[in-house]
């Protein structure tokens, strides 16, 4: 930036040569409501539950997993939302990949792998239509995965019931252990870390002597690696500037050169995959599958987001808020055990933690596109 | 060969019995900013179109640097270095300068599937770019919705010089903003014009227009009424040549006759 130009501007107009803070970059960017929510939600059981073993090993592990699987939902449907649109159909697309697993594996006698790549291929069919189908008719993705969150649900219910007689499908967790790629979605990472701090005595033990927190699960590690993955994607690659570009302005994006229709179709893809992660981590830790995994998910999903700080209208948003959003949610509804309160107030605090997302999000963006 | 940069002769377009355009002609020089006027409903967004690359001529030849060249799409006329800024100026203003400037087409570091956006190389292009055109991005990331509407029209102009744009048409790109912003605008594409590009301005501002061009074409129900140069026309002929200056004299009669029976 040469003085020159700078004395130019000085003259016609002094607004936006105003300095800006490191502290106002930081206020606009979108996943610092998420953020802050999830400090007072540890500030808040930190006293209220501090003493309650919450907070040991064991009780952090087990309000990790409750984020790490919503996040990893929460994650994609992020991206979506920041490409412009919605995915309704993620928690049934849960249960349709369970199934998908479990039928194939316990029924046609496949070794696990095999259903389990078997899912993840249907999960790219599913998104793809969804994708194509949003993309070629022009018509809202609300309606068009509202359409296929029925179909999906019913057909997975269908669908096992015709082949099984029943609604559940147990008897996976034998196949688990000589497997060779199921333990990417159900081993525990950093053993040996819990046993030596264990041995210390330092976290909690079994009677055995082993850990009573046994590692850090599968799923709170695809958690992390793919909100990092994610983030690298918005921030740091060309993909990533036409996610934005295809949901902030469509048609200005496609008039530079953004192929906005296999961006968006992509990002179908993408929570429909998403979706069918979830599915593996809680099916192979479970050893069954049930018709109705994921029932709602979708919606716990877009509040996790929208709590990250993505618009509802698309072009603004983040991955990490997206993850923080998720870690709120999977916080209060375990920590809420740990207190004296009643559970059954846990919806109606998400209610409104949703509401001031939202209000604050409004705030924000007004904040960063308006010539203040 | 002419010296013309892009020559359009007797371009016409129909769609089913309207004619929308018919035998218009229009050589742009180098440096050259070409002013194109008409009224609401001339033509000009037809022609604006057909000269971009969206619409075919249904008859006529458009000639691009002495060779005879047929548009099959915007992409074609893009390529050959005619680039349009439309009204709508194609900029998301949730996204930052740097990402608006780059949109569609990011520099990239790196191999394979490594390649990541250059953000940093980005970000100084950016800078430079609307630094030089008398902006000043301290922040280049900082979001396009909170510039100024002369600003991002600037900045729409910027990158597609930046792109390798010979000539550059621009539709309207004053209409919405006001004195200083219009102004700020004018000035940029005399700047951009003494640099050597050809420009073709659309408007229906002849205050805005008379001051910048060096010729004038003035469409007029689908037809061009000439191309005329500066030292030709005054500014009154100019207005007076457009649609709207005939309705303009009869207005004022008309107002003139309202008077006189208000006074008696």
């Amino acid at each position: 930036m040469s003085t020159k130009s700078k004395s130019i501007q000085n003259k016609s107009s002094d607004e936006r040569l105003r300095k800006v803070s490191k502290l106002k970059v930081l206020l606009n960017r979108p996943e610092l409501g998420a953020l802050g929510g999830s400090i007072l939600v540890f500030i808040f059981f930190g006293i209220i539950a501090g003493d309650t073993g919450m907070f040991s090993a064991y009780g952090t592990i087990n309000f990790l997993e409750v984020s790490a699987n919503l996040g990893i939902i929460a994650v994609a449907a992020a991206l979506l939302m920041i490409g412009g649109e919605f995915d309704l159909s993620v928690g049934s697309m849960i249960g349709f990949a369970g199934i998908c697993i479990a039928i194939p594996a316990i029924y046609w006698g496949w070794p696990l792998w095999m259903s389990i790549l078997f899912a993840f291929s249907m999960a790219v069919l599913v998104g793809y239509a969804n994708g194509i189908l949003v993309v070629r008719t022009g018509l809202p993705s609300f309606i068009v995965t509202l359409a296929m969150l029925f179909i999906l649900r019913g057909a997975t219910l269908a669908i096992t019931r015709l082949i099984t007689g029943r609604t559940q499908v147990p008897g996976l967790r034998v196949l688990v252990e000589d497997d060779p790629i199921a333990w990417i979605f159900s081993a525990d990472a950093f053993k040996f870390v819990f046993t030596w701090l264990g041995s210390l005595g330092l976290i909690e033990l079994r009677q055995d002597g082993t850990p009573l927190a046994t590692g850090i699960p599968a799923s709170v590690i695809w958690w992390i690696a793919m909100t990092i993955f994610a983030t690298w994607l918005l921030m740091k690659t060309r993909y990533g500037n036409w996610i934005f570009a295809s949901g902030g302005d469509k048609l200005g994006a496609r008039n530079v050169g953004v192929p906005v229709g296999r961006v968006k179709i992509s990002l179908f893809i993408g929570t429909a995959v998403a979706a069918t992660i979830y599915a593996c981590v809680q099916v192979l830790d479970a050893g069954s599958a049930d018709t109705m995994r994921g029932f709602l998910k979708e919606l716990e999903a877009i509040v996790a987001a929208v709590v990250g700080g993505c618009l509802l209208t698309g072009g603004y948003g983040s991955a990490i808020g997206a993850a923080f959003g998720a870690l709120i949610f999977g916080t209060v509804s375990m920590g809420i055990y740990y207190t004296d309160v009643d559970t059954d107030w846990f919806k109606v605090f998400l209610g409104v933690m949703m509401l001031i997302a939202v209000i604050f999000n409004n705030y924000i963006r007004r904040r960063v596109t308006e010539n203040k | 060969m002419s010296d013309n940069l892009v020559e359009f002769n007797n371009i016409s377009k129909f769609f089913g019995s309207v004619i929308a355009l018919k035998d218009v002609t229009m050589h742009i020089k180098k440096g050259q900013i070409m002013c194109l006027l008409g009224d609401n409903g001339a033509g000009k967004s037809t022609l604006i179109k057909t000269l971009s690359g969206v619409h075919k001529p249904d008859e006529g030849e458009i000639i691009v640097e002495g060779k005879k060249t047929v548009f099959d799409s915007p992409r074609d006329a893009l390529d050959m270095g005619i680039a349009t800024v439309y009204q709508d100026l194609a900029l998301v203003s949730l996204m930052s300068v740097t990402r608006n400037f780059f949109m569609g087409r990011e520099p990239m570091k790196g191999f394979g599937p490594f390649k990541t956006f250059d953000v940093k190389k980005a970000n100084s292009i950016a800078s430079e770019r609307m630094g030089q055109i008398g902006i000043d991005v301290r922040d280049p990331s900082q979001a396009v919705g909170t510039m100024s509407g002369g600003e991002r029209q600037c900045l729409a102009i910027s990158r597609a010089i930046y792109f390798g744009a010979k000539v550059l048409i621009l539709d309207e790109p004053t209409s919405a903003l006001g004195v200083h912003q219009a102004s700020v605008v004018l000035k940029y594409i005399v700047k951009a014009a003494s640099s050597g590009l050809g420009v073709i301005l659309i408007t229906h501002n002849v205050h805005h227009a008379y001051p910048v061009g060096n010729s004038f074409t003035i469409l007029n129900r689908g037809k061009s009424m000439g191309t005329f140069n500066k030292k030709d026309l005054s500014r009154e002929k100019l207005l007076g040549m457009m649609a709207g200056g005939e309705e303009l004299d009869k207005l004022e009669v008309e107002l003139k006759e309202i008077d006189r029976i208000v006074k008696n």
